[in-house]
């Protein structure tokens, strides 16, 4: 069994919801109290990590900001769901950061690495 | 064991906010202790003082309240939600400017660290209603 840190699991798009920000919230206050965490981005949750989101015309704010700040929080574990990259046809160039390309048989190690999994 | 519970489910529009009160009646009835019930995201709504149910169905607010109050248990509602969707107690209407508030007695508006505190004390996490 598992372990230390917490696992955040996302699953949905950027926009069109108010998921995302909600999940680097608690991946943010997180490192603040010093917990390990890992963001783990799974179906369309992939597209959160994007680069070149303009979701000005929308009236949202730009996740990519919060993203690159992510390192400075000492968030550096991003992990993503290959089959959910490749379906939706991206790779990791696509991304705004340094990803963890995981294959699905991989997920289940993944998730027992860590003490507690949040989905948002 | 120790639990903490965390509802992102609205009381009404899902499922998810009764199936956590539940979670949480079996889980206090198997002899578990519950460190913290954290209400985040449009799970926020399950601690306003407003709602109101036709008799035959069940309040969901008022049932966490009952709750809390025969096991003592923690209910906290994340105080940026909250804010945000006018789920707020006194001190924070005066804050804003606002001249009503409308937390549930039994519930207390705190910040995200006391999700990540519940995550560091309890054994068990669940969540309820994510994903959305």
């Amino acid at each position: 069994m598992s372990v230390d840190g917490m696992l955040i699991l996302t699953r949905s798009a950027p926009y069109g919801s108010s998921a995302a920000r909600d999940a680097l919230d608690v991946a943010l206050t997180c490192s603040v109290f010093e917990q390990p965490v890992t963001l783990l981005f799974l179906d369309d949750g992939v597209f959160q990590l994007m680069k070149d989101q303009s979701p000005g015309d929308i009236a949202q704010k730009n996740l990519n900001a919060v993203q690159q700040s992510l390192p400075l929080y000492d968030i550096e574990r991003l992990c993503v769901g290959k089959s959910s990259l490749e379906r939706r046809g991206l790779s990791g160039d696509d991304l705004i950061l340094p990803v963890e390309i995981v294959d699905d048989s991989s997920l289940p190690a993944l998730l027992a690495q860590y003490r507690h999994v949040l989905s948002i | 064991m120790i639990f903490s519970i965390v509802v992102q489910a609205p009381p009404v529009q899902s499922q998810g906010a009764e199936t956590a009160l539940r979670f949480a009646r079996a889980v206090l009835a198997a002899g578990h202790h519950i460190h913290r019930v954290f209400f985040y995201r449009d799970g926020v709504h399950n601690g306003s003082a407003l709602s109101c149910t036709p008799q035959d169905e069940s309040n969901i607010p008022q049932q966490w309240q009952a709750l809390a109050k025969e096991h003592n248990l923690d209910l906290v509602v994340c105080i940026a939600a909250g804010v945000r969707r006018g789920v707020v107690n006194e001190q924070e209407a005066r804050r804003y400017k606002r001249e009503q508030w409308n937390l549930r007695d039994a519930f207390e508006l705190s910040g995200l660290g006391q999700l990540v505190e519940a995550c560091i004390q309890s054994d068990r996490v669940v969540t309820f209603g994510g994903r959305s």
